[in-house]
């Protein structure tokens, strides 16, 4: 069987990815992708902990995190779109009207 | 969880479902309404916060747990249950106005606000981290789409896109530290988390997810180092949605610092090591706030910094750790609820338009063209800097006073002469009124009647609160009465 600390080390190693992939990609796209990513990450460490306690309560979370994901995506994304529509571009490069 | 359990929890929570359900009414309503009839909608809503705020009043009593330990019902929920209340309805009459001047859609609008008013409460409600993290997502949610309700303003696309990212990114790290909690303790409930902490010592995994709880609270509060998107986010949203931002988040933010740290760190192995991390963080935020605020051109983005300064002075009162410092939070938090709703419907008039630049200029002569105006707005300046009679001086008397007896002089000194700083951006709004001649721009239009509603009980309140800060406070510390 496989150690539960490997799947908190995978969870950790992919958590940190999707925090990386926010702070430097360009691309909106990217950035909700990675966002998903460090979720997810989390919901693997929930249920690693949830078999390791024995306790059902952490696999009930991973479905309401899943939850929030899906609507933070959906939010997200209807965001996206009304930023493309304007600008034609999801580069956050050209995001810059409020820097001075 | 039988039948009358169910029932008995959902009648626990009413005001949560009543103001959720006012906002699904207005969402349906406004479908169904003319330009002329469109004035239902603030109706409906007002009506409902009303029932919402009876409701919680009428559940005031002993703490107790309700739909199976997620939420409870308590004093602390009550009196933020009421701010909430008060946000809500403040930033719906500013609102009246200035959907109709700038075309927003009314039913989204005041629905939104209504869901994430919910967020709030159900925030001041959570009894367990998944809770208090649901009850975020709510509010935050239903504030991102607030934040870009100018859908063909590019400023507030900005806005929204940017208060989405980093939002969604401190979701991620507060998520990570509920489920490293929960390795670490085998539990999420507050109360559960609070009796094991008093017996077991701390393990370094129990460290990290409270690091974590930290950075994703963080960001809401707006704290340094995780305010860089306020001031972006603050100045491209509408401004009716911004100055419910500074308010409505906020304070919900600090009452889940209140119930995780307050409520569920409180054991004292644990708060020997939050305390010190809070206690640099409110220098920083307190520092960082106000000097940058004096280099600022717009008015807008002068007032976003001055509200990172004052999250500052509310984190002094949460690193006190005592009856003082939790009951003093509760009253900076209404303080602060009336100043920058004050003040940024003012900015709303002034402004005329939402592509206008919120210019300095725009207040000079203010005080010889509009005088009633310039006066409250002067109010608003003096309350927010911190001068007596204002509820602004009455809160930071009590933050630091609270800061003091725990013992933590340095921090007080640092709030009492960053406050000092602060006056001089306050001031020369202040001083472009009644010292400069006005350029010459348009007359501002009539102020509505709710426009000056609000004016009126913002000012009152402020005065009130002011030369008269013990009611408040004695509510607030009859609310904070059962955590220590």
């Amino acid at each position: 069987m496989i150690p539960i600390a490997h799947y908190l080390t995978v969870s950790a190693i992919l958590f940190t990815t999707g925090a990386i992939g926010v702070l430097m990609r360009r691309n909106a796209l990217i950035m909700l992708m990675s966002i998903e990513l460090m979720l997810n990450a989390v919901n693997l460490s929930f249920v690693a902990y949830a078999r390791m306690l024995n306790d059902v309560g952490g696999h009930v979370f991973v479905f309401l995190s899943i939850t929030v994901a899906a609507a933070e995506a959906a939010v997200g994304l209807a965001i996206l779109l009304t930023i493309f529509r304007t600008r034609e571009t999801v580069d956050v490069d050209n995001l810059h009207l409020l820097q001075r | 969880m039988d039948v009358t359990a169910l029932l008995d929890s959902t009648i626990a929570l009413l005001p949560q479902m009543i103001v959720l359900i006012t906002g699904l009414i207005i969402l349906t309503l406004d479908l169904f309404l003319t330009p002329r009839s469109r004035y239902l909608n603030e109706v409906v809503g007002l009506a409902g916060l009303f029932v919402a705020l009876l409701c919680t009043l009428g559940t005031a009593g002993a703490p107790r747990q309700v739909f199976m330990s997620m939420a409870v019902v308590d004093q602390l929920g009550v009196f933020f249950n009421a701010t909430f209340v008060l946000i809500a309805a403040l930033t719906m009459l500013l609102s009246a106005s200035y959907v109709r001047r700038e075309g927003v859609s009314a039913g989204e609008y005041y629905a939104l606000l209504l869901f994430a008013t919910t967020g709030f409460m159900f925030v001041a409600a959570a009894a367990d981290l998944v809770m208090v993290f649901l009850a975020i997502e709510t509010l935050s949610i239903a504030t991102y789409i607030l934040a870009g309700l100018l859908r063909d303003e590019p400023r507030s696309q900005e806005a929204a896109f940017k208060y989405f990212i980093l939002g969604a990114l401190s979701s991620a790290f507060f998520l990570y530290g509920i489920a490293t909690i929960y390795g670490a303790l085998g539990s999420t409930n507050l109360l559960t988390l609070a009796q094991t902490l008093d017996r077991g010592d701390v393990s370094r995994l129990l460290l990290m997810g409270m690091g974590l709880l930290i950075v994703g609270l963080g960001f809401k509060v707006a704290i340094v180092p995780f305010h860089m998107w306020v001031p972006d986010v603050y100045e491209g949203a509408p401004t009716a949605v911004t100055a419910f931002m500074t308010a409505g988040p906020k304070a919900a933010a600090f009452a889940a610092f209140l119930r995780v740290f307050f409520q569920g760190f409180a054991a004292s192995p644990m708060a020997h090591k939050w305390i010190p991390i809070f206690a640099v963080l409110a220098a920083l935020t307190m520092i960082l706030g106000n000097f940058v605020a004096i280099a600022q051109k717009s008015v807008k983005r002068m007032l976003a910094y001055s509200s990172i300064a004052h999250a500052g002075y509310a984190f002094v009162a949460l690193v006190a750790h005592n009856d003082l410092g939790a009951s003093s939070v509760l009253y900076y938090l209404v303080a602060y609820t009336l100043m920058s709703l004050g003040a940024f419907t003012v900015l709303m008039v002034v402004a005329r338009h939402e592509e206008q630049p919120y210019a300095f200029d725009d207040y000079a002569g203010l005080g010889t063209t509009h005088p009633l105006l310039a006066a409250v707005m002067a109010l608003f300046m003096f309350a927010l800097a911190g001068f007596p009679p204002t509820a602004g001086f009455a809160g930071k008397f009590y933050v630091f006073s609270a800061a003091v007896q725990a013992g933590h002089y340095v921090l007080a000194l640092i709030g009492v002469l960053t406050s000092v700083v602060s006056v001089v951006y306050y001031a020369r709004v202040v001083m472009l009124m009644y010292m400069h001649e006005p350029h010459g721009a348009a007359p501002i239009p009539h102020l509505a009647p709710t426009t000056k509603l609000v004016l009126g009980v913002t000012a009152l309140g402020i005065l009130y609160m002011g030369i008269f800060p013990g009611g408040v406070l004695r509510l607030a510390e009859r609310s904070v009465q059962f955590l220590f």
